[in-house]
């Protein structure tokens, strides 16, 4: 493997990675929080992507799309919050898996009535869809970059909101132990609502980014929510900073394990099992993640 | 009083059961017949998840994974015997169901043993995550399996067709509708007899007692991981007996099988039935294939209704088909 394919692939891995993060960040939250199985974050990362694509096809603007389709999910998740996930917070694991599996049935379908079964290509704006030489010899797209830099800004500044601010100081306390923080005070109601629409919000934007890299479809949330489930497990629960390493990980992980076997003649099958054989590691050797905010 | 109800319950569907292909015969009806079959098949998998899911209070989402397995198993074997090719270049295939089934049922044990070994570890969250991303590795694997190498080609994400005029256990021909049928609901019906003497069994009521407290069956002797690992291999076991059955009632396996949306629908199948019931999980399923299969005809958009019925089922009627003829009290039933 070339020096320079091993650097585009380093950013793919990375620009993967974020995006994973983004979804993780807000799930992994929820998990910690509320201790809520939420399978249909996948669906809220499928949703920012189609208000993305029809937003931006209505307003002209990229920018703008990605604005209202985070602000779109973001109520998505709020309404969604206030009417099923409220009285899911009590129930058992079983009663949140069963519930959201319902969901992201419900979404899959509602979204194809909106938005047609047809999958939707959305262009890269043109002012991104050039490519730079990072390198000499070696041009990069730059949306690639863009959404590698946006994840990057969100992950700063999730974790000044984290660790500075009042609000971060409540969602830490939530995550290591919500009675207590119930028991001091806080309005647990509200600060679970924001903590979901936050959550949301951020799925939202990972969708309306990734759209003009991926392909706009219904279920396209079912696929990324595996793999958010597997940077959850490795990160550990409630824990932004586990979600960031291990999404960096599988990113890079899951970009490498398809190049790297074929060059050294393993087979095919072993690009999409590598992410699930380092869970199954990790799992082996530290069965509640490598930064679990609960002990 | 209750329990005259439950009895009724149960000996109604298994005369419906048993009864129905002469009553479709009778009436050249003979679709049915395939699609009960299959119901039946899909039952002995929600039976087998129930185990876990329902005694022992093990959230598994990649239940899916032993179904397909045990398919993929059959399938497989039935391959190389066509095409004279030997397995991993040492062993012959082979079509008699007296290897195919066993082996099933072995391989899908064996996965079994591995993933719980593994996910077994964590608890709550973290195993349904885990066992959920173990179940999506080998459906992933499965989808890889296509032109790995020109002899090994076993489909892909187009599936696996074997070719048909199979017998099971050397005398039930699988194109006899009436007979194989007959076959399924005999393997049901011991699995159920099984699953019986199991769950009242010392084994089953420690099961039941980690369910409800792990920690206190540990404190008074129970090795606690051992009984929920058998529990798991046990479970594992019978979805691969499931699963292989399912291959020869189709004649055509596929990866899709093994998604982890099928685990989802093996856990609707026995919430919606009841959970830690044995028999619910057989109504539930014949409720859910029958809505899958006939509300296409109403309505395109039929999951736009579905989805939120089972978000009302979980926040309202979480004891399933079987809660409604049977009303214990919850005092009796412990958590639920």
């Amino acid at each position: 493997m070339s020096v320079l394919l091993l650097l585009e692939q380093t950013l793919n891995g990375l620009q993967l990675g974020v995006t994973l993060f983004l979804i993780a960040a807000g799930m992994t939250l929820v998990l910690g929080i509320m201790n809520l199985v939420n399978l249909a974050h996948g669906s809220l990362y499928m949703l920012g992507a189609f208000f993305a694509a029809s937003f931006t096809q209505w307003t002209g603007s990229f920018a703008l799309g990605v604005v209202f389709a985070l602000a779109a999910t973001a109520l998505v998740g709020l309404v969604v919050e206030q009417v099923v996930m409220r009285r899911l917070y009590a129930r058992d694991h079983l009663d949140q898996v069963l519930a959201t599996f319902g969901l992201i049935l419900f979404f899959n379908e509602l979204t194809k009535i909106v938005w047609g079964p047809i999958a939707l290509f959305v262009d890269v704006p043109a002012v991104l869809s050039g490519r730079v030489e990072l390198v000499p010899g070696a041009p990069y797209p730059v949306y690639r970059l863009v959404v590698l830099a946006a994840g990057l800004c969100v992950a700063i500044s999730l974790w000044w909101l984290i660790t500075r601010t009042r609000l971060g100081m409540l969602i830490r306390a939530g995550a290591s132990n919500r009675e207590m923080v119930g028991a001091l005070g806080v309005d647990i109601d509200r600060l679970y609502m924001l903590v979901f629409a936050l959550g949301a919000a951020l799925a939202g934007f990972a969708g309306a980014l990734a759209g003009p890299l991926y392909v706009v479809e219904i279920g396209m949330g079912d696929a990324i929510l595996i793999k958010t489930f597997v940077v959850i497990v490795i990160g550990g629960i409630g824990s932004i900073r586990g979600a960031f390493v291990a999404a960096l990980i599988v990113g890079m992980v899951d970009t490498f394990g398809r190049v790297v076997p074929q060059a050294i003649g393993l087979p095919a099958a072993v690009a999409e099992m590598a992410i699930y054989i380092v869970m199954a590691g990790v799992l082996f050797f530290r069965p509640t993640g490598l930064f679990a905010a609960r002990g | 009083m209750t329990r005259d109800r439950r009895l009724l319950f149960i000996f109604g569907l298994l005369a419906i059961f048993a009864l129905l292909p002469l009553v479709a015969s009778a009436l050249d009806q003979e679709f049915y017949i395939g699609q009960v079959r299959r119901v039946l098949i899909f039952a002995i998998a929600a039976v087998s998840l129930d185990l876990i899911l329902g005694y022992a209070g093990m959230v598994s989402l990649g239940h899916a994974a032993f179904f397909g397995i045990g398919a993929y198993v059959v399938a497989i074997l039935h391959w190389h015997a066509d095409r004279e090719v030997l397995l991993f270049g040492l062993v012959p295939g082979t079509t008699s169901s007296f290897v195919t089934i066993p082996l099933a049922i072995l391989v899908a044990a064996a996965l079994a043993a591995v993933i719980g070994a593994i996910c077994l570890r964590t608890a709550g969250i973290y195993f349904i995550m885990s066992t959920l991303a173990f179940a999506q590795m080998l459906y992933f694997l499965f989808v890889s399996l296509r032109f790995n190498d020109n002899d090994r080609a076993y489909g892909g994400d187009d599936g696996l067709r074997f070719p048909g005029q199979t017998h099971v256990l050397g005398v039930i021909d699988t194109d006899n509708t009436l007979a194989f049928y007959y076959l399924v609901l005999a393997v049901l019906m011991l699995v159920l007899f099984f699953g019986h003497r199991l769950t009242r069994a010392r084994f089953g009521l420690a099961l039941e007692g980690i369910r409800d407290n792990e920690r206190r069956m540990r404190a008074i002797g129970f090795s606690t991981p051992r009984y929920k690992l058998v529990a798991f291999v046990l479970s594992g076991a019978i979805a691969g007996l499931a699963g292989a059955l399912l291959a020869f009632h189709e004649g055509y396996v596929s990866p899709s099988l093994m998604h982890w949306t099928r685990s989802g629908d093996l856990i609707v199948m026995v919430v919606l039935g009841g959970m830690g019931s044995l028999f619910g999980p057989v109504a539930g399923a014949a409720m859910f294939l029958l809505l899958e299969k006939f509300l296409p005809d109403y309505t395109e958009h039929w999951m736009l209704v579905f989805g939120p019925i089972l978000v009302l089922v979980v926040l309202f009627a979480k004891r399933g088909l079987i809660g409604l003829v049977d009303r214990r009290t919850d005092e009796t039933r412990g958590r639920h």
